[in-house]
């Protein structure tokens, strides 16, 4: 991170489902965590760097439901927000900027449907388009992208899909590890970095944060752009703050 | 006291609105309404234009609306409204973007809009995030905002002005790169101030209450 002032980010995510907050672990085992507005509200407060709304209904009936919570944090909220989940379209990527989104992201959709990541990209730009990855380790150095909420193994390797995402447009790749999310065992440090490495854009670590340690290995180890977390803010296991100034006794540089 | 937020269909107005209403709430600066209405330009006090996309997608949006230019040119150069420009807003105040291909910009501030290298050592393009600002000049829209406060940014290309005196501040990033241009009646940010938490309202209140 030398000759540059950019600071790592520290992102919460929320992960929705018809209009609240919830957190699966291993993306089993529900559980309701509260108002998604309410809590974008105490996050912007608490000095979290971006949002990260993950709608995992999906469903097209509910669409609306997620607008209007994109809608309403916009209006309260000035600071950036990244909406997933159920982006299939660049006609979604549009519904959901004109919400009040910055960016949206990608993920099944961009691996039945690669295209879609460069149609929208240029008609609005790559700083707004997310490719989410949720890749699992198949073998010592290997990770192969699972779709479907993990569910469906595909045989892509993720680090060529990551760097295909990249020449297509794609701004940022948000990458989970399936093996660790929800496990609060630390992010697949070697599939953060072989990914990394392997992309000029930014890489956002995601899957398995359970201490601040895991934030700062995301980051030293994993050569992560920014790291994500949910249960361990929601759940107040730790807050952003307290994130941020052990971080930066770490040596990461981060906005205090 | 009205301030325009220039609507041309370049994506999310949203935050951009509030957070404008917001601080000319607490600045006593007047209504702020979004409009692609070249009469409502030219009725404007204080102009904004936001932009997001690609630097010739945006132009071409914006020429798109008959006569919508054409009042915010008047309204700038020829009345001096204070302007203010946001991302590729402020970009399009250049005189030529290198986004795919050359398109010419307004021709205000002379320079090139031209993409941030990606270097060693961890540089990602585009620059996406909080980074500390470097005060360049003095200006009324920077009152407050001291060096080393956080901006939001998100973006892959930049202003180079030709004239060192309208580069107002930058932000490292494997060099130097460009944060808010300005000469005269306008500013342009390269961050976006509607997601920059405190700094960015600061810098909107600043605008609304700018005198140039």
């Amino acid at each position: 991170m030398s000759d540059t002032n950019l600071k790592v980010r520290v992102i919460p995510c929320l992960d929705v489902k018809d209009g609240r907050i919830v957190k699966g672990v291993n993306f089993v085992d529900l559980v309701d965590a509260g108002d998604p507005v309410e809590a974008a509200g105490a996050y912007d407060a608490a000095g979290a760097d971006e949002l990260c709304f993950l709608d995992i209904t999906a469903s097209t009936e509910n669409r609306g439901t997620l607008l209007d919570l994109v809608r309403r944090t916009a209006e309260r909220c000035f600071m950036p927000l990244t909406v997933g989940g159920g982006v299939r379209t660049a006609e979604d990527v549009r519904t959901l900027l004109r919400a009040g989104a910055d960016k949206a992201s990608f993920n099944t959709a961009a691996v039945a449907n690669p295209d879609v990541v460069g149609e929208a990209a240029s008609r609005f730009g790559a700083q707004c388009i997310v490719v989410a990855i949720d890749a699992k380790r198949v073998a010592d150095g290997r990770w192969e992208i699972f779709t479907h909420g993990g569910t469906r193994p595909t045989e892509i390797d993720a680090v060529a899909f990551a760097k295909d995402m990249e020449k297509r447009g794609a701004g940022e790749i948000l990458l989970t590890s399936m093996d660790r999310d929800g496990t609060r065992d630390g992010y697949d440090l070697a599939l953060t970095r072989a990914v990394a490495d392997a992309v000029g854009i930014p890489v956002i670590a995601s899957g398995g944060v359970g201490t601040i340690d895991h934030l700062v290995a995301g980051v030293k180890e994993g050569h992560a752009s920014a790291v994500l977390a949910a249960s361990v803010f929601h759940f107040g296991v730790f807050s952003v703050g307290e994130a941020k100034a052990r971080m930066a006794e770490a040596g990461i540089p981060v906005r205090l | 006291m009205t301030t325009v937020i220039v609507d041309y269909q370049s994506g999310n107005l949203h935050s951009a609105e509030k957070s404008f209403v917001r601080m000319a709430a607490e600045t006593g600066s007047g209504r702020v309404i979004v409009s692609s209405d070249p009469e409502a330009v030219l009725a404007a006090d204080r102009i904004v234009l936001p932009g997001v996309g690609a630097f010739a997608d945006c132009r071409n949006g914006l020429m798109a609306v008959p006569g919508l230019f054409e009042a915010i040119r008047r309204r700038v150069i020829d009345e001096e409204a204070p302007f203010l420009g946001i991302c590729v807003g402020s970009q399009m105040m250049a005189s030529v973007g290198t986004e795919d291909g050359e398109t010419p910009g307004f021709g205000w501030i002379p320079g090139r809009v031209v993409r941030i290298k990606p270097g060693s050592g961890g540089i990602k393009v585009p620059h996406m995030g909080w980074n500390a600002l470097e005060l360049r000049a003095t200006h009324p829209v920077l009152e407050g905002i001291e060096p080393g406060d956080h901006a939001y940014f998100v973006h892959s290309y930049h202003v180079v002005p030709e004239h060192e005196e309208h580069l107002l501040a930058t932000v490292q990033h494997g060099g130097p790169v460009t944060a808010v241009i300005g000469r005269d009646n306008i500013v342009g940010t390269q961050f976006h101030p509607e997601k920059s938490q405190a700094t960015g309202l600061r810098l909107i209140a600043n605008f609304l209450r700018w005198r140039p």
